[in-house]
């Protein structure tokens, strides 16, 4: 591995567009780099914040959300509803410290193997200039810390 | 079991109000259940007690803890492993216990940011700018007070809880039911949920509880309800435009602020088995925005200044995140 | 099926990592991943970790099959190719060998990682990262069975072209109903208007008449013509369809198709749609005289009576009394199971090359237009003239790729343009004896007999030209460039700029979508994509099928197609259709969403998110409730439900938190980073 910081990216696939996508960036052999873990959903209607916020809370770098494109969601008109949903998650989480550039919304249809590819391109690079996020997993004894210990100091008050 | 026979009884407050305690005396009559069934034998809001007293005390000699208030300073941290230690059964009591509560939106802010907020704000009269040293010489010796801990931390973040309930506060009429059943219990006349259950809530949201009559929803845009010259009594405030948390928010208190023209603030917490209590009120409310535009949308969502404080006003300390980024950075 | 249970409670889970060949092995190191998952994920529950050559192979399914039997392993993950290729062949080892199907997890380490990435060392890393994911997620996996669902055993056939026609006849040969809908006065399509068919050049209404009478006459097909769908509901197997029957003010009762109305309506129109603009209808007409069914309609913005309130020429002379101008739209609902889209296309509009000067210069025409020309039962008898009617040219120049293979419009190649300009070509020579030029990009005369017509009419003279024609104009630079259309083109083939004289030009048009493509798509509940073409389910094995069960796509309206494949298309849309059928019913994928009543506080958020109808709420409980007949499993109101009350299977929130912390367990760099700081 290089010496660079490779961040990890999450990517939420539509079983019927970007997910087929990523399957025609295989099978036409579009490098990528390897820095992105997809997950098969069925649309991206079925996208929950919270699987944004956890994928963020295990350790990600950044969370790449796809979908048909406007319009020609295979469910209708889901994908609108991801939209809606990324737009005000991506409110919240910039409150909460998260550079909007760490969570994106990408539409790709299947035919777009090339096009998702360029995506997850631009996206590794922009994480990696923002640096590792890093959200920690466990809170340390000075308040970022959940494991008991038996032998806790004891504070008279 | 105490000299007089009866179990043991502890209640405990770390980073919270005090409004669950006072919420316990509203029971009215319960509370003399209470003494005529156990020993009261630490609980500072309502007697004199020593930590030392409680250090003093066998492990697990402690039958009930009701442990309010998060966690956030070592003082907390310490109390709430000495309790767990004696207590058999240690419950969170209330929401601050359960996902941090109100002190919890702290997590939004560095610890200097709070400090500033406390000691040097314009409603404070702070001239010295006098700030919290955690050691001060005095001619006796040193003195300590204890640490601030940068995060809030849940109560189940730091130990292991037995039960959860939910509420700021819980409902006096659930504290009683809980009351009564704790005390069949003991008599052998019922026995315990499983551990880790949520006790004194039901198991829906608020809206099952509402009596405001709901229709299929679509959401053109949100107003405060200050802002509203006439609401109309009788329809859901969701769909009047008002972002009311009741469809995500356990059930349990009756829908006490809708019923009485307020919007549900979330108070109840997730409802079961709900990883994320802000994702989903997040989720719910994008879905039934009624556009398809991303500039109206984004329209919409500036008629909510402050989705972090919408959505996790009770829950921030508790959820996925936990904290604002600056915050575990700092 | 019998589920193996272990004393633990704890999953006992087999991993299979496949070398796929080299094609996996070759940038991943896949025995260290299967032994990296026996070590690591050992406490996971992983028992055993087998790399193989090729998992999909019969020895490969048995090795899966063989360690269920003997090792009783209660859950299966394959780290192989994509699912959407061989989902189902895992699926059926773990059936075979008595695990629920259900309980097998393929994740993806060719197409997401071998394939797309070149360093071995992260492949290798990411391909543990992604079967750690299958492993977590593969726990809470649940044993499904899939839905039954019956098949209503008529057929709804949108669309009466040539594919259509082909498609509803099969299907009702088979001996089952179906429904034939027509936007226009009579089924025919676009073949309807044209004269020779390449390569064979036999007359187009020769063959298609037949064909047209036979499925306006089968005692199987209910004809709707001049009607439109305008509902869907229902789903794969029970689809309820309305359908508009526009008002003819015929009635076709009591029509006998004699034509009188016709012959003495006063109003001549132009006809855009049948004549392309070349020639004239009456405002009663059918469309042409072959026409299926034979009735003709009143075309009301243009009926004198309709507009001026006198007139009834045609009422007059009816001798059956069937004109009816009282009539009204009728809609008709009727019952299907399945459901075939042959819409066709339009065709591209040349005016928007104006360089080409269609719309501006009179001899510049489109193809459908030349089609007209060249009919005899079109509005020159089949004389190839120019627009005044009278003067046969000297010189024509057919231009292909109007509109296709060209950025500015559309990138795709319409594959009918070269066959059909060189039938254009050949008709010129054979009844004009005028110099053809053919100016081509490329010169694409695939399938059979296509390139011994292109041989043929290399030898009857026609004079090609490589090259994109640059400008067709009449400003004259020369004297015999005087009174032409000058074809101003590079010939890439001798590297020079001409100018080409001719009379008239020919625009060989794209094929593009119909203009109300997406309203239709969304009508039927299908993607169609961004330029419009329906979405088969897979481009090379399923042509015909789409992602929505029950609804078949055929002809062009899944992608731009001469006459022998649209009517094979036809013909393979309704083979799956009696397929299902016959079959009686159809198991679809358990991926469903169902409601906790027990927690639904019905705040009626989700009620307004399915496309499909599928929740419903009752109003007396205050709960809402899910069809799984009607969901399609997107998940939407899942993920939008506040109450947790909503899980969605095979997609539930359990699987997909438990897949992010898989994934994310493998984190070499930033343990790196720790170890750094």
């Amino acid at each position: 591995m290089s010496e660079q910081f490779e961040p990890i990216l999450v990517g939420f696939t539509c079983n019927w567009c970007s997910y087929r996508a990523a399957d025609l960036a295989g099978t036409a052999r579009v490098k990528y780099p390897p820095n992105i873990r997809l997950i098969r959903l069925m649309c991206s209607g079925r996208l929950d914040p919270a699987f944004v916020m956890k994928a963020l809370a295990e350790g990600a770098d950044g969370v790449l959300i796809t979908g048909c494109h406007p319009g020609e969601c295979h469910y209708l008109e889901q994908n609108y509803k991801a939209l809606r949903r990324f737009l005000l998650l991506r409110r919240t989480l910039e409150q909460m410290g998260i550079e909007p550039g760490r969570i994106k919304l990408v539409w790709a249809s299947a035919a777009e193997g090339v096009k998702l590819a360029h995506e997850i391109n631009t996206m590794v690079e922009e994480v990696r200039a923002m640096g590792p996020l890093n959200w920690p997993k466990r809170w340390e004894s000075n308040g970022f810390h959940a494991t008991v210990k038996e032998q806790e100091q004891e504070v008279t008050a | 079991m105490s000299a007089n026979g009866k179990p043991k009884f502890a209640m405990y407050w770390a980073a919270s109000c005090g409004g669950c305690e006072i919420a316990v005396l509203n029971t009215g009559e319960k509370i003399l259940d209470v003494d005529a069934n156990f020993d009261v034998v630490f609980w500072p809001v309502a007697m004199d007690a020593k930590y030392k007293d409680v250090e003093a005390m066998p492990d697990k000699s402690i039958l009930l803890t009701l442990f309010n208030g998060g966690i956030r300073n070592q003082e907390n941290e310490a109390m709430a492993h000495l309790l767990r230690r004696k207590s058999q059964i240690l419950v969170a009591f209330g929401s601050c216990a359960c996902e941090g509560c109100i002190p919890g939106l702290a997590n939004l802010s560095t610890t200097e940011q709070i400090f500033d907020a406390v000691y040097d704000s314009i409603t404070t009269d702070n001239p010295q700018n006098y700030r919290p040293q955690y050691q001060t010489k005095v001619p006796e010796g040193d003195i300590h007070i204890p640490k601030f801990y940068p995060v809030l931390r849940t109560l189940d973040q730091v130990i292991d809880v037995d039960y959860y309930m939910p509420g700021c506060p819980p409902e006096s009429h659930q504290i009683a039911e809980v009351i009564d059943l704790v005390i069949q219990v003991i008599h052998g006349q019922a026995s315990l949920p499983p551990a880790g259950s949520v006790i004194g809530a039901g198991n829906s949201t608020v809206c099952d509880e509402c009596p405001r009559q709901r229709n299929v929803k679509t959401i053109k845009g949100f107003q405060r309800i200050q802002d509203i010259a006439e609401l109309d009594p009788d329809l859901c405030l969701l769909e009047q435009g008002i972002p009311c948390n009741g469809p995500a928010t356990r059930s349990g208190c009756g829908a006490l602020c809708p019923q009485a023209g307020a919007q549900c603030i979330g108070c109840y917490g997730p409802a079961e088995g709900v990883v994320d209590y802000g994702a989903r009120l997040m989720s719910a409310f994008a879905s039934v925005i009624d556009s398809n535009d991303p500039a109206e949308i984004e329209q919409i969502l500036d008629q909510l200044p402050d989705p972090a404080g919408q959505f996790y006003r009770f829950n921030l300390a508790g959820s996925l995140l936990r904290a604002a980024k600056p915050v575990w950075k700092q | 099926m019998t589920e193996h249970t272990n004393p633990e409670g704890k999953e006992r889970i087999g991993v299979y990592v496949c070398h796929c060949g080299t094609n996996i092995a070759g940038m991943v190191d896949v025995e260290d991943v299967a032994t990296w998952a026996a070590r690591e994920l050992a406490d996971r529950g992983v028992v055993i970790a087998r790399d193989y050559k090729f998992m999909c192979s019969s020895l490969g399914q048995e090795l899966i099959e063989q360690d269920i039997k003997e090792e009783g392993l209660t859950r299966v993950v394959v780290a192989a190719c994509s699912p959407h290729l061989h989902e189902a062949t895992f699926r059926k080892a773990c059936a075979n060998a008595g695990l629920n199907p259900y309980l097998c997890e393929l994740v993806s380490i060719r197409e997401q990682v071998s394939w797309v990435h070149t360093d071995k060392v992260a492949a290798t890393e990411k391909s543990k990262a992604v079967l750690s994911g299958g492993v977590e997620r593969v726990i809470h996996h649940e044993p499904l069975e899939p839905l039954h669902v019956p098949i209503h055993p008529a057929t709804l056939v949108v669309g009466g072209g040539i594919a259509g026609i082909q498609a509803a006849i099969e299907v009702a040969d088979a001996g089952y109903p179906v429904y034939l809908v027509e936007r226009e006065p009579s089924i025919g399509g676009h073949m309807s208007q044209f004269d020779k068919t390449f390569p064979t050049l036999d007359c187009s209404a020769c063959i298609l008449t037949p064909k047209m009478v036979t499925a306006g006459t089968h005692p199987h097909i209910k004809l709707f013509s001049y009607s439109e769908v305008t509902n869907v509901d229902g789903y794969v197997g029970n689809f309820t369809v309305t359908i508009r029957k526009k008002a003819r003010h015929v009635n076709e009762e009591l029509c006998t198709g004699c034509g009188i109305c016709q012959e003495k309506c006063p109003k001549k129109v132009i006809d855009d749609v049948y004549e392309a603009g070349l020639g004239y209808r009456k405002a009663v007409y059918t469309p042409f005289p072959q026409a299926v069914p034979k009735f003709p309609v009143i075309d009301v913005p243009n009926c004198i009576y309709f507009q001026k309130g006198t007139c009834k020429a045609c009422e007059k002379f009816c001798p059956t009394n069937a004109i009816d101008f009282q009539q009204e739209d009728e809609y008709v609902t009727v019952q299907v199971g399945n459901i075939i889209l042959a819409t066709g296309f339009d065709l591209f509009d040349p005016r928007v090359v104006s360089q080409y000067g269609y719309g501006r210069l009179a001899n510049v025409f489109t193809s459908l237009e030349f089609e007209r020309l060249t009919n005899a039962a079109g509005p020159t008898n089949g004389e190839i003239v120019l627009r005044d009617g009278v003067t046969k040219p000297t010189s024509v120049g057919i231009l292909h790729c109007v509109g296709s293979r060209d950025r500015n419009y559309n990138n795709y190649c319409s594959v009918i343009c070269c066959m059909q300009s060189l039938k254009f070509a050949h008709l010129v020579h054979e009844r004009t004896g005028a110099t053809v030029y053919n100016f081509y990009i490329d010169m694409r005369t695939a399938y059979k007999e296509y390139d011994e017509f292109y041989q043929r009419v290399l030898e009857e003279g026609t004079l090609f030209v490589r090259g994109k024609v640059a400008e067709v104009t009449d400003a004259a630079r020369l004297p015999q460039e005087e009174g032409k259309l000058i074809i101003q083109v590079e010939d890439t083939l001798a590297s020079v700029q001409r100018r080409i004289p001719v009379d008239m030009v020919v625009l060989s048009a794209a094929m593009v979508p119909r203009h109300d493509a997406h309203e239709v798509a969304q009508l039927f509940g299908i993607s169609c994509s961004s330029n419009g073409w329906f979405i088969e389910k897979h481009p090379k094995l399923d042509p015909v099928a789409t992602m929505t069960e029950g609804i078949f796509i055929a002809g062009c309206v899944q992608g731009p197609k001469d006459i022998p494949s649209s009517v094979a298309q036809g013909a393979a849309a309704s083979a799956r259709v009696l397929g299902r059928i016959q079959q009686g019913e159809i198991a679809l994928e358990p991926v469903r969403a169902t409601v906790d009543e027990s927690k639904c506080s019905g705040c009626r958020i989700c009620n307004n998110l399915c496309p499909y109808n599928a929740i419903l709420f009752h109003e007396d409980r205050m709960v809402t409730e899910i069809n799984p007949a009607l969901c399609q499993g997107c998940g939407t109101c899942v993920a939008a439900c506040p109450a947790g009350a909503i899980s969605g299977t095979c997609f539930s929130n359990e699987q997909i938190f438990a897949q992010i912390e898989g994934l994310m367990r493998v984190n070499f760099q930033h343990e790196k980073l720790a170890e750094m700081a």
